[in-house]
């Protein structure tokens, strides 16, 4: 009974894990403020189909541009107002939510892969693959990011497809430079080289045991990231090369409300806070995340 | 040192032929698209091929973008089509007003996030450390459209003490530039400031600089004579390279303010589909690009001894 074998060490779900990691966020003032500016936006995306809200294309044709807590006709009732075509706001703003996450979240997601896939190809395979890999990031680096939008959505029109193509052309070269930099640091460990001895596929090296490695600096990357395209997505909506209309827009809310000057005001001024904050939250939430994962 | 400058020209004329090259090949392999867009779609068939052979659309492709480039480098990108008048001539005032923003934007930024980047990076994580990286990160996350919206419903709409769009000559001193100067300069001095930040702390922390204030030096000789000089170099590079990036922005604030410049013309060539000014604009801002991008470096050299004498 004394010659006890050492327990196991146990594998931690996934779950555990990520409780674990928002046990560790609660440390941070600023990481946690940045969790709830974009839970509260994630919910509000979530539930809104339940939410009693006033369908966002339905217009009220008697209250255009009106102010914050004005009652419509029907027992309807404008908690943040009516834009310039009689639409609540507020239901607006948190369909907007929906869209914005729904967009940004795919573009983010197929930049990332687009990226992660050309970093680790760069950085561990290396030599003609490096040159040829970094010399198109260098090249889309060279556009202005806005030019890029406007050249590519400009020649082959707004549609969805197209917006994510965009947005991955324009941010996957950022996001390969950065994941290139951690696998040249991480390719000179043992594990790689024990990996090598066993004669794996170089594909299994890159997949299996460099990406999974480099995740911590990327979560906080992503989290920068899908704020830039949280801008972008409002930005194109913006400037009309969006999605198309009627859908709610943050970007083209904005937009449509400055047309009007003054009494526009408060339709524009609701979703630009809405961008900011969703925007501001995710940033936040990145610099928690760096603080945390550089204090162990 | 010399050969590293030389492969780093041969680079920029490497990238600027390719995206030249794939420039041409998006707008202009489909000729018939062009002259659509050059001559409007209700002309004959007979008034379009004339047009095509009249501008050299008829040779092979890798012809005409050899000739396009030959063109396009003693400044002739055509006629635009919306103006009607040499290309050139359309950009050059708007370049000029460009220009004025940007340099406004520029030295505001650099000069505003310099002393605040000083200011926390001398003093880590102390409370004036934190509020400034605080205020970095909250002006970061607002957009130029947003914050131009914000200051639109308080400056134009309630205070009524500028005004709301900025169209107009060109000049270096304008009320209209108040504005799309603000809105620049606060989307942007966060993240240079967080460059010098990091760039300060990290000289404050080194060697040299605790030896000079152990041996009594005045703090504030210390900071500035020996500790800023060196701290200044990797946030140049980052504020050369972010040039690039502030054009963006450039872009976008032109259009909001409706003021007449580089971004605004690109933008509306852009929805008129006016080709030739849209490839204008493009080549001149990866010209810019690439040239920043060699400064960068090039600067970086000479700045930083330890890489000079290799």
């Amino acid at each position: 009974m004394t010659d006890q074998a050492l327990p196991l060490p146990v594998r931690k779900s996934s779950l555990a894990k990520l409780a674990g990691a928002v046990g560790l966020l609660r440390e941070s003032h600023i990481g946690m403020f940045g969790l709830t500016l974009v839970l509260f936006w994630l919910v509000l995306a979530i539930i809104a189909p339940a939410l009693p809200l006033i369908h966002p294309l339905k217009q009220y044709s008697s209250h255009l541009l009106a102010w914050p807590l004005t009652e419509g006709p029907d027992g309807a009732y404008f908690w943040l107002g009516t834009d310039d075509l009689g639409r609540d706001l507020l239901s607006r703003l948190i369909w907007g939510a929906r869209r914005v996450f729904i967009w940004a979240g795919l573009a983010t997601l197929s930049a990332y892969s687009a990226g992660m896939l050309m970093g680790v190809a760069a950085g561990y395979l290396g030599g003609r693959w490096d040159d040829v890999l970094s010399f198109i990031g260098n090249l889309v680096m060279s556009f202005p990011l806005i030019v890029l939008y406007l050249i590519i959505i400009g020649r082959f029109g707004a549609t969805p497809l197209n917006i994510i193509v965009a947005v991955t052309l324009a941010t996957g070269p950022q996001v390969m430079r950065i994941v290139r930099g951690i696998v040249l640091d991480l390719k000179t460990r043992d594990y790689i080289a024990a990996a090598q001895v066993r004669g794996e596929h170089p594909l299994y090296i890159m997949l299996v045991e460099l990406l999974p490695n480099a995740r911590g600096p990327l979560i906080v990357d992503a989290c920068l990231r899908m704020g830039y395209v949280t801008i972008t997505i409002a930005l194109l909506g913006y400037l009309g090369l969006g999605l198309p209309p009627p859908d709610p827009d943050w970007g083209s809310m904005i937009n449509a409300a400055q047309k009007f000057g003054s009494f526009g005001a408060n339709a524009m001024l609701w979703p630009a806070i809405a961008v900011s904050t969703l925007v501001l939250g995710l940033n936040m939430l990145a610099d928690g995340l760096r603080e945390i994962s550089l204090r162990d | 040192m010399l050969p590293l400058i030389g492969r780093r020209l041969g680079m920029m004329i490497l990238i600027m032929l390719v995206s030249s090259f794939i420039l041409y090949l998006l707008f202009e392999f489909d000729k018939d698209r062009v002259v659509i867009q050059a001559i409007g779609p209700y002309t004959s068939e007979e008034q379009r091929q004339a047009w095509l052979e009249q501008n050299g659309y008829n040779e092979p492709f890798l012809e005409r973008y050899i000739a396009w480039v030959g063109r396009a480098a003693t400044g002739d990108f055509g006629t635009s089509i919306q103006f009607n008048r040499p290309v050139l001539e359309v950009l050059l005032p708007s370049l000029l007003n460009t220009a004025i923003l940007a340099l406004w934007v520029f030295s505001l930024t650099v000069l505003i996030s310099l002393m605040l980047g000083v200011l926390s990076g001398i003093a880590e994580g102390s409370a004036m450390d934190r509020s400034i990286s605080f205020l970095s990160v909250l002006t970061t996350s607002v957009p130029e459209f947003a914050s131009a919206t914000f200051l639109l419903a308080i400056f134009v709409f309630w205070l009524d003490w500028l005004p709301g769009t900025s169209s107009g000559p060109g000049s270096l001193f304008r009320k209209e530039l108040i504005l799309p100067v603000a809105v620049l300069v606060i989307f942007n001095f966060g993240y240079y400031t967080r460059m010098m930040r990091a760039s300060m702390a990290e000289v404050m922390n080194s060697q040299y600089v605790r030896t000079a204030v152990l041996k009594g030096m005045p703090f504030q000789r210390v900071v500035m004579k020996h500790a800023l000089r060196n701290a200044l170099i990797a946030p140049f590079t980052v504020m050369v390279l972010q040039i690039n990036y502030l054009l963006s922005g450039v872009i976008v604030t032109e259009v909001i303010f409706a003021y007449d410049g580089f971004g605004r013309r690109l933008y509306e060539a852009a929805q008129f589909n006016d080709i030739f000014i849209v490839e204008a604009c493009t080549m001149i801002a990866v010209a810019l690009a690439v040239t920043t991008q060699f400064i960068s470096e090039i600067g970086y050299m000479f700045l930083n001894p330890r890489i000079r004498l290799t």
